[in-house]
């Protein structure tokens, strides 16, 4: 299983490697949408360390969502999607390749999006980079885990890019919440035990819609 | 059951509709006692608690609904599915109208991002979403599928959207209420409010089930006579 996995996940791979299409797209737009914040909270001037934990959130998830609506759309074309269900294989194994591609490529567009916020923002991290990835990652996996099966159906629908953001920002709300949460402890918080918490509730929602979609992806692809 | 059989439920139920309607409202502003620091204001929450519970009743059979269909198939799943996301969004949006009324004098804001406010308003947001996955799939088979799949995320997502801001400051009077209950002589008001919107959950469901089964009925005609043709 593992191995199907990975072939799915490596195929989306060099796909992005070689064209660079939703790459490029999510790192500039993540990166205008600091810049536009930047201007939105010019009163915030001098706290501007209290607000980056939100403003990083939001750029992240509008650049992972136009990512995502990249991640079948591209299939649309030439029938791709056809030749992949006709492999032999589960059809969650397809929803695991495409959530885990999903979240690399947010991953990499966070890294660069949280380095220019770093400049932007005029902000210094060392020792809090580790606990930074470890909130990004689980994050972004809970993200792109009901992401990617609700990229499959809007995908599907007559407004397709313009659908997935309307039904996928109330969806994923909990992980917004708990990743500015979890976000705000690590710049501003005295104490990374509260960390649990909001960590603890993001892995919930992982796990159970990363199960759900799993299950129910076969029902969403078209045949 | 037959259609004259529905239609006399559906007679039926209007009935005890129109009567325990104005046993509610009698009840709601006449029975009940005056609340002794809002005064009348406290009685529109005879009519904002009932629409929350009924309206989660609602939400809670679209899940059933959306489950029931991705297992049988049946469209007579996703048309109860739909009557009841759509009930279940008219009265939530009862429940955030007569809210902010009854906040902006009490309170002094319109609104407040406690957790119960905030988590009704991402429930609402997120069957109004249901509807527009419905909104824009052509392929009624399709749509039926999609809407099932999401209607089952947003159940499911309702809880953890509460508890993921249960730990922010609430000033909501349902904390309150948890820890030492209504007065007594409220209760006979809140129980009548209650059974009479529980009573107009079903009926406008059924009423609104009535109608999509027409719709599927006559889409089903029109494509036979096209075949015909």
């Amino acid at each position: 299983m593992l191995g199907k996995v990975w072939a799915v996940l490596r195929k989306d791979l060099l796909i992005e490697l070689r064209t660079k299409d939703s790459l490029n797209a999510m790192l500039f737009f993540g990166i205008v949408v600091l810049v536009v914040f930047n201007f939105a909270l010019e009163s915030l001037r001098d706290s501007i360390r209290t607000a980056v934990p939100g403003v990083l959130w939001v750029s992240f998830v509008f650049s992972g969502t136009l990512g995502l609506n990249r991640m079948f759309a591209s299939e649309k074309e030439n029938s791709c999607l056809q030749g992949l269900l006709m492999a032999p294989m589960d059809r969650g194994i397809v929803y695991l390749g495409k959530t885990l591609a999903a979240a690399i490529f947010m991953f990499i567009a966070e890294i660069a999006i949280f380095v220019c916020s770093l400049i932007f923002f005029n902000l210094t991290v060392w020792s809090e980079i580790p606990w930074l990835i470890l909130v990004f990652s689980v994050g972004t996996l809970g993200f792109t885990a009901v992401g990617t099966l609700l990229s499959a159906i809007s995908v599907n629908t007559r407004m397709r890019e313009v659908l997935l953001p309307l039904i996928l920002f109330p969806v994923v709300l909990p992980i917004l919440v708990n990743a500015v949460e979890a976000t705000n402890i690590i710049l501003n918080g005295p104490d990374y035990r509260a960390l649990k918490l909001p960590l603890a509730i993001m892995t919930t929602f992982t796990v159970i819609f990363g199960t759900v979609s799993y299950l129910m992806f076969d029902f969403v692809l078209e045949d | 059951m037959d259609l004259t059989k529905q239609k006399k439920l559906d007679a039926f139920l209007l009935g005890i509709l129109l009567i325990g309607m104005i046993l509610a409202l009698y009840m709601a502003f006449l029975g009940a006692p005056r609340e002794r620091t809002m005064g009348d204001l406290q009685r529109i929450f005879y009519f904002h608690v009932p629409s929350g519970i009924v309206g989660l009743l609602a939400f809670a059979a679209n899940f059933v609904a959306s489950v029931m269909y991705l297992i049988k198939k049946d469209r007579k799943w996703d048309s109860l599915a739909l009557s009841a996301a759509e009930v279940g969004v008219m009265f939530f949006m009862i429940v955030l109208v007569t809210g902010p009324i009854w906040a902006k004098p009490v309170w002094f804001v319109w609104w407040t991002w406690s957790p119960r406010l905030t988590s009704s308003l991402v429930l609402w947001l997120l069957y109004l979403a249901y509807m527009l996955v419905r909104a824009y799939v052509p392929d009624p088979e399709r749509r039926a599928v999609m809407s099932a799949v999401f209607g089952i995320i947003a159940f499911l997502d309702a809880p953890i959207v509460f508890f993921s801001i249960r730990w922010w400051r609430d000033m909501h009077p349902s904390a309150m209420i948890e820890k030492g209950g209504i007065d007594p002589a409220m209760v006979p008001a809140f129980l009548t409010c209650s059974l009479v919107f529980l009573v107009l959950l079903v009926y406008v469901i059924r009423r609104r089930l009535f109608l999509e089964s027409a719709r599927v009925e006559l889409e089903r005609l029109e494509r036979a006579a096209n075949l015909v043709r």
